[in-house]
């Protein structure tokens, strides 16, 4: 990427400058995740009973937790479940929707098809849809990944259908198309293109809702397993503790909060850099 | 506009045709022997027998599933594992606590969403409007549970106004039970109050921006007036139909809220399902659900195009 590109996507953050913190906790969140055993003053699984349960002290900045396991360093390391689990939630949904929208718009009896499928499979609540999943698949993060990632796989691919019907009926693709210009050679120099940015939209606001649902799941006990540190099963081991350690449940909670809201301010500043046309498709109205 | 309806009332009869195909392989891709996913594994060789027989499970699957929805039709969901009574009626129990819960979130919503919405829409640009929109996406970026379990902590806890979990049926405790449902609802009420709040000013500034808002203005008509009888009674339509597509959808959002408050609604009735592999109470709590969800969605669509002649009847 050249220079010039990166001020072009820097620019709606420049303007903005709580989308750049945005973007700034999400750096901060990435760094946690990739050098969590640097950072970490302690041992996540490190196990003490005799300081079970001590609030936020110069020692243990975050508390400790039931087993007198060290909050700060269980918070840290929880980031890397969370971009694990966000970014495979974003893959799976790229990888799946964009696909199946390019090709249903470029073909209307594929896509009649296609979209009825998306259909059927939007009658179903998001959550449950995870939750039927994951009664049928044995508990593990894959399985998280695709329980959430099916619910953003049909909005995505209604919105590259959405976008790929506009871009087809441009000019440049119908000359190019009554020049003799094939399906490929249209999908990888018109289509694909121009789906860049808006794609990019709908990653961070994926990544934000992906957050949210793995920490509803890990709550409920059906999400990444118990023994893995993430926020949502922090959040779900301190429940008993809330009124005796109200600590453990304000930390893993903040960098949920965090992360989903700076995903959902870096995604709303680059849809306003969106062509307005495209700003429909994301049920935004010019 | 008959045509038309008549058109997306077989649109979701067809929908609702292939999500039952789905809901009854169900049964059948969850791992085991569909027999032992039914009776559980305590079963008698007597019952399984028995249940063999009357799901014809010799029989062509398609065979199996029209006996199935033949059941359903006839409003036999199997019968729970866990409870020993019949699917349907471990759902109606949940139904009260799931109803009034949804109800009271949509109060919410309304009372703070709307509101405020319009006061964002009506200083469109200001500091204002970025305070209060940046706040509802603040309010949408936060889990309910974790809102649900600091209303427990601050409110029940520490004050002491509201209990902390449960909920005793108000045909037996009086309306007083309702405050049972005070914080659930209102931490359900949170993120889906922000979008409402989104989609009023949204679709708020949407109608301003019409060319008979101009003709108003222009003829001299107080702001005020202008916002009142020409931009919110157009912007009503679409934030009315949001409210049902949003009553819809709470009910399988509920799932976590009844969880933390230990509610008995049909989203807890999931979660326990799942936990005691209660697979026929699975399985029947996701077809009510999809199927209220389709009907609210269909009839909201209807009354839409009904109440706002300008929609085109395609």
């Amino acid at each position: 990427m050249s220079s010039n590109s990166v001020t072009l996507w820097l620019k709606p953050f420049v303007a903005r400058p709580i989308a750049l913190a945005g973007l700034g906790v999400l750096l901060a969140t990435v760094l946690a995740a990739v050098f969590a055993p640097w950072l970490s003053p302690y041992d996540p699984y490190a196990i003490d009973p005799l300081i079970r349960l001590t609030p936020p002290n110069v020692t243990h900045w975050f508390g400790t937790d039931q087993f007198g396991r060290d909050t700060l360093s269980r918070t840290i390391h929880s980031a890397r479940m969370a971009l694990l689990i966000g970014s495979g939630v974003v893959v799976f949904a790229l990888a799946t929707g964009v696909p199946a929208g390019v090709l249903s718009a470029l073909f209307p009896r594929l896509g009649h098809l296609l979209m009825r499928i998306v259909d059927v499979l939007m009658a179903f609540p998001t959550l449950l849809l995870a939750l039927g999943l994951i009664v049928i698949l044995s508990p593990s993060v894959a399985t998280v990944i695709l329980a959430i990632g099916i619910g953003y796989m049909t909005t995505t691919t209604r919105i590259v259908y959405g976008l790929t019907l506009r871009l087809r009926a441009e000019t440049y693709v119908e000359a190019s198309r009554s020049m003799g210009a094939g399906a490929a050679w249209l999908i990888s120099r018109h289509i694909l293109p121009n789906l860049v940015s808006p794609l990019l939209v709908q990653a961070s606001f994926v990544f934000a809702f992906a957050q949210l649902g793995a920490a509803s799941l890990d709550f409920l006990g059906l999400g990444a397993p118990p023994d893995i540190p993430s926020w949502g099963n922090m959040l779900a081991e301190s429940r008993t503790f809330i009124t005796r350690a109200p600590w453990l449940l304000f930390f893993p909670g903040m960098m949920i909060v965090a992360t989903a809201f700076s995903l959902n301010l870096v995604g709303d500043a680059l849809r306003d850099r969106l062509d307005p046309r495209f700003r429909q498709v994301f049920g935004e109205k010019g | 506009m008959w045509s038309y309806a008549f058109k997306r009332a077989a649109t979701t009869a067809v929908t609702l045709l292939a999500a039952s195909i789905i809901i009854f392989a169900f049964i059948h891709i969850v791992p085991g022997d569909p027999i032992y996913v039914l009776l559980g594994d305590t079963a008698t060789p007597d019952q399984i027998d028995a249940l063999r027989h009357q799901l014809g499970l010799d029989q062509p699957i398609i065979l199996q599933y029209l006996t199935w929805a033949g059941h359903v039709l006839e409003g036999d969901l199997g019968r729970s594992i866990f409870f020993q009574a019949p699917v349907l009626s471990v759902i109606a129990d949940g139904a009260e606590t799931s109803t009034l819960l949804a109800t009271m979130t949509m109060i919410w919503v309304a009372v703070i969403g709307v509101p405020i919405g319009m006061i964002a829409a009506v200083r469109h640009g200001t500091w204002l409007d970025q305070g209060l929109s940046g706040g509802a996406m603040l309010m949408a970026s936060i889990p309910t549970f974790w809102v649900g379990l600091y209303l427990i902590l601050i409110f029940a806890a520490w004050l002491g106004w509201f209990p902390s979990s449960g909920y005793p049926s108000i045909f037996e405790g009086g309306v007083v039970n309702l405050r049972y449902l005070v914080l659930p609802s209102l931490a359900l009420a949170a993120p889906n109050a922000a979008l409402i709040l989104r989609l009023t000013r949204a679709s708020m500034l949407d109608v301003s921006r019409e060319d008979y808002v101009r003709t108003a203005r222009a003829k001299g008509i107080r702001p005020w007036q202008v916002v009142r009888r020409h931009i919110w009674r157009n912007a009503l339509l679409s934030v009315v139909s949001a409210f049902g597509f949003t009553f819809a959808a709470l009910l399988s959002e509920a799932v976590v809220t009844e969880t933390v408050f230990a509610l008995p609604g049909i989203g807890r009735l999931v979660v326990q399902s799942i936990l005691r592999r209660d697979y026929p109470v699975i399985q029947g709590v996701i077809l009510v659900i999809v199927v209220v969800y389709l009907l609210i969605n269909l009839i909201v669509d209807l009354s839409y195009r009904l109440l706002d002649p300008r929609v085109e009847l395609q």
